[in-house]
């Protein structure tokens, strides 16, 4: 014990002394935590449209006015013909084309139908599908309201198409912004930088500069060498998550539905398989270079596919089985569900029990990498 | 009979099928100071790293201050200094507290470490450095601080690795001072060097070449044998046959 102590002293030292980590302690979660979850958003806004309007009546300027005021649209031209329009595409001006043939309003009220065209730039699949479907849905409910209309006037008409109305209520985060889904999974990637990274650095520049050499050669104990360096980053990993936890609070007024105490506990242990894989890392890589690029390796893995921004669900089965084997994936559906849902700890008991599974692999795999004599 | 503190038999480290270390044979008495003696890439660090427990031996036998090198290196750790080639205290952490963490992790009790501090502050002449970070010390200095703190805890055995490597010669002076006392004080002292008139300083010294130990005995009887004037001669009619350096 006496040992350890001597351990950490010169560890918390050294921290304290560089003023770049110290800095970056607490730049990291509030630069991350404010812009990101701002800058980000899945929701597809200012899709530009072209429009080809070969009717020029009242109904196709009625349509024309209901998509401009839907928001989501930007309109950049309205173009005599397809051809003209689909220039605009070709020159990365317009996402979406409208056309609306001739004799529009006449076949809607006689036949009751008519067809719109809609061409759509699909080099960006997400705004192409999500822009075609919100003007999809604009369309639908300007007939829907004609047949309103038509209703009014001939009341007779019973045979007039029935509607599933669905109705959505939506639950745990009211106005569905990202934001929420984003902020709680930027509090677990701190943690994972702090714990995985930084500590894998700072035993791999020991290495480098030669100081490992003289701790080999003493008769310092395994445990006691590694205790001494997880130990440190585990309690700074601790302070980051609660400053993370304050400026989701101050920015987003996001307060953990859920318990606090549960929510450390998790931070906890999670910190633990982190500090355990970062260790690992240092035990692999002979200098800081190679530890940067395994770590950076891994890190894209991380957030790409850890559940961050796109969910775990919607991948194909293998890429969840890799993403269920990475300790960043189980934490962050626990902190969206302890911070969002409010979820207890009976729901979340298996991404516990996976967390300590990891915790275990991890650390003892690099403990028996780490060798005193070669 | 003198008490034998390194006791080694034809020690032997391979690596694939080259033989870093070949076979060597030799003791080192307690209180000498044994020069270890060889050309770039002779062999002499993996020797080293071997008998202080920092690296496995393929074959033979060796044990130092009685502890086997294939078993019981942390128990050899524990009575022994070293001071590697490449400087290796912490050059972010003060003079003072380079002192206090490597006393700390050899178990020195916390008041036992002041006070032996204090001292050796004294005696380096380190009283205006003592808050200063290491890193900021001319390299003279830091030498002596790495040696200091090699023996801090009162081992029986001191490795020393090339120690003045790139000193000027009145600190490299200072520096075998440091040595003699050292020894003096009943620390054997096993050091590498390529400096030949440091050679001459040890009591005894060996002469490695191509892994292999080609000659041991005092300076005096080795000039003798080699009928040579001075020690540096006698190294060049050993060493010229070398087949091996560092590149």
């Amino acid at each position: 014990m006496k040992i350890l102590r001597f351990l950490l002293q010169k560890e918390f030292r050294q921290i304290f002394r560089d003023k770049t980590i110290i800095a970056m302690m607490f730049m990291m979660p509030t630069v991350q935590l404010i812009i990101l979850p701002l800058a980000m958003d899945l929701e597809v806004k200012n899709i530009s449209l072209s429009i080809v309007d070969r009717d020029h009546s009242s109904y196709s300027q009625q349509l024309i006015s209901k998509v401009g005021s839907s928001g989501y649209f930007k309109m950049v031209s309205m173009e005599p013909s397809y051809k003209e329009a689909l220039k605009y595409v070709e020159r990365d001006e317009a996402d979406v084309v409208l056309e609306i043939p001739a004799g529009f309003e006449r076949n809607l009220i006689r036949e009751g139908k008519q067809k719109v065209g809609l061409s759509v730039d699909a080099i960006d699949g997400t705004k192409a599908s999500i822009g075609g479907s919100y003007l999809n849905a604009i369309i639908a409910d300007f007939t829907a309201n004609l047949e309103i209309n038509n209703k009014a006037t001939t009341p007779t008409n019973y045979t007039s198409k029935s509607f599933i109305d669905v109705t959505y209520s939506t639950w745990f985060n009211p106005l569905a912004q990202f934001k929420y889904y984003l902020v709680p999974g930027i509090l677990v990637l701190l943690l994972t930088m702090i714990g995985g990274f930084l500590s894998s650095l700072n035993i791999v520049r020991e290495k480098e500069v030669g100081t490992i050499e003289q701790i080999n050669v003493s008769p310092i104990k395994k445990w006691q060498f590694i205790l001494g360096k997880l130990i440190p980053f585990w309690i700074m990993g601790i302070i980051v998550f609660t400053l993370g936890l304050v400026v989701c609070w101050l920015i987003y007024g996001i307060v953990s539905e859920g318990s606090l105490l549960l929510l450390y506990l998790f931070a906890a242990f999670y910190l633990i398989a982190v500090l355990g894989f970062g260790l690992l890392i240092s035990t692999i890589s002979d200098n800081q270079i190679q530890a940067m690029f395994l770590a950076f390796f891994f890190m894209m893995i991380f957030t790409l596919m850890g559940g961050l921004f796109t969910s775990v669900e919607s991948m194909p089965d293998w890429a969840r089985n890799i993403s269920n084997l990475m300790p960043i994936t189980h934490f962050i559906r626990v902190v969206r569900m302890v911070m969002l849902k409010g979820s207890g700890f009976a729901d979340v008991q298996l991404e516990f029990f996976y967390i300590i599974v990891f915790g275990v692999i991890l650390n003892g795999w690099a403990i028996w990498n780490y060798r005193k004599t070669a | 009979m003198e008490e034998k503190v390194i006791i080694c038999n034809d020690l032997t480290k391979q690596f694939g099928d080259f033989y870093a270390v070949n076979k060597i044979s030799f003791d080192v008495y307690k209180g000498e100071v044994f020069g270890f003696l060889g050309a770039n890439g002779a062999g002499k660090t993996t020797a080293m790293r071997i008998l202080c427990g920092l690296s496995y031996p393929t074959s033979g036998k060796a044990s130092v201050a009685g502890f086997d090198v294939y078993k019981q290196q942390e128990s050899i750790k524990k009575n022994i200094g070293y001071m590697s080639q490449k400087f290796s205290l912490y050059e972010n952490l003060t003079v003072s507290e380079n002192i206090e963490f490597f006393g700390g992790i050899y178990g020195v009790e916390r008041s036992e470490i002041s006070m032996r501090r204090t001292d050796l502050i004294e005696r380096l002449g380190l009283e205006k450095e003592v808050n200063k970070m290491v890193g900021e010390l001319p390299l003279g200095w830091k030498q002596k601080l790495a040696f200091s703190v090699a023996i801090f805890h009162q081992p029986r055995i001191v490795f020393l690795d090339e120690p003045t490597g790139g000193v000027d010669p009145v600190t490299r002076r200072q520096f075998w001072d440091m040595i003699y006392e050292a020894a003096a004080g009943g620390i054997t002292v096993f050091v590498t060097t390529h400096y030949m008139d440091e050679a001459e300083y040890c009591n005894r010294i060996s002469i490695m070449v191509d892994g292999r130990i080609e000659a041991l005995d005092t300076p005096e009887n080795l000039k003798k044998n080699y009928s040579a004037s001075s020690m540096d001669e006698v190294f060049y009619q050993l060493a010229r046959g070398a087949k091996r350096s560092d590149n």
